[in-house]
């Protein structure tokens, strides 16, 4: 017997509406009332504050005990990541629709507003790489001074963060053009959709504190 | 047994309730679009001290990663558990951060 499922379910009629989250892609039945896949993306996300604490931590302590510490506008393209920093709004307002469409039941929609997340996060990805590339031809790298260093540990990070965002937007986009997401059973796209703006979030707080002051 | 189906039932409707309501996302993005401008432009134009700087720099961050965590990640519309959740993580990055400033600017004995 599955102790697990007697746990959750146990014997006697269920009623249609306690099946709601089985009927959405969650599987059983959850005790706490949050789907278990996006609780998992919640406590993953708790984790990932921790990680970027710790580097932003890094950065303000490294900051503040060093008396030369170079002015971030001297050396790094404030209006070019400020660019940037737009296109990764943008890419949150995007995921947000493609969840809002697929809760209406639109797959049209759907596709079309993971298609333009997708695009708009290459399109940060490639920004973040032409700037690395103009920084190192101009000299400015990890070796230089502990600005290069704290900076390209950070941004490179977050850059990884979006690489592996990326990635799981294309298979959840590969998913949505073969109709495996309906009005009933979207989970995936919500949680990819928690972690993209949590990415969103983590780059708000970066942008500010490495490039503004 | 009863109350166990009806404990369902109550969640099944609060998830429901909260998949159906959304905010306007475009106005969450003007704001968070303004927001930007108006930090590009102070950090770039104008030339105060530097500690108001970083305080209405930051605060300014603070205001758009709240709104981008109520309203995309929508928190708001959550259960309050998976706030605290996330909220107890926060205050443990504030003061692993402010523990860290304080070790830099406090005098040391």
């Amino acid at each position: 017997m599955d102790h697990t499922a007697a746990a959750t379910f146990p014997a006697g009629p269920v009623p249609p509406r306690a099946l709601h989250g089985a009927a959405h892609g969650h599987g059983e039945e959850p005790t706490t009332g949050i789907p278990h896949d996006k609780m998992g993306m919640w406590v993953f996300l708790c984790s990932e504050v921790m990680f970027f604490t710790g580097l932003i931590g890094s950065y303000i302590v490294l900051r503040f005990g060093s008396p030369n510490w170079p002015h971030p506008g001297n050396t790094l393209n404030i209006w070019l990541t400020a660019g940037n920093t737009f296109l990764l709004i943008c890419s949150s307002v995007t995921m947000v629709q493609a969840l809002a469409s697929i809760q209406r039941g639109d797959t049209r929609k759907l596709k079309l507003f993971l298609c333009l997340t997708l695009l708009f996060g290459a399109s940060f990805l490639s920004v973040q790489v032409i700037e690395y590339w103009k920084l190192l031809h101009e000299g400015f790298n990890p070796h230089v001074s502990l600005f290069g260093s704290v900076f390209f540990t950070t941004t490179g990070f977050h850059g990884f963060h979006v690489f592996c965002g990326v990635v799981c937007m294309a298979f959840v986009t590969g998913k949505a053009f073969l109709g495996k997401y309906t009005q009933a059973s979207h989970q995936g796209i919500e949680t990819i959709g928690l972690y993209w703006h949590f990415v969103d979030l983590v780059w708000i707080v970066l942008f500010t504190i490495i490039y503004l002051f | 047994m009863s109350n166990e189906i009806s404990h369902r039932e109550e969640l099944a409707e609060d998830e429901e309730r909260r998949t159906h309501q959304q905010p306007n996302y475009m106005t969450i993005f003007w704001w968070l679009f303004g927001l930007t401008v108006v930090e590009v432009s102070y950090s770039a134009f104008t030339h105060p001290p530097k500690l108001i700087l970083m305080t209405v720099l930051v605060g300014l961050a603070v205001i758009k990663a709240t709104m981008v965590a109520l309203f995309f990640m929508h928190l708001k519309f959550e259960r309050k558990s998976l706030g605290i959740i996330f909220a107890s993580t926060l205050i443990l990055g504030v003061i692993l951060v402010s523990v860290g400033i304080a070790e830099q600017v406090l005098p040391r004995p």
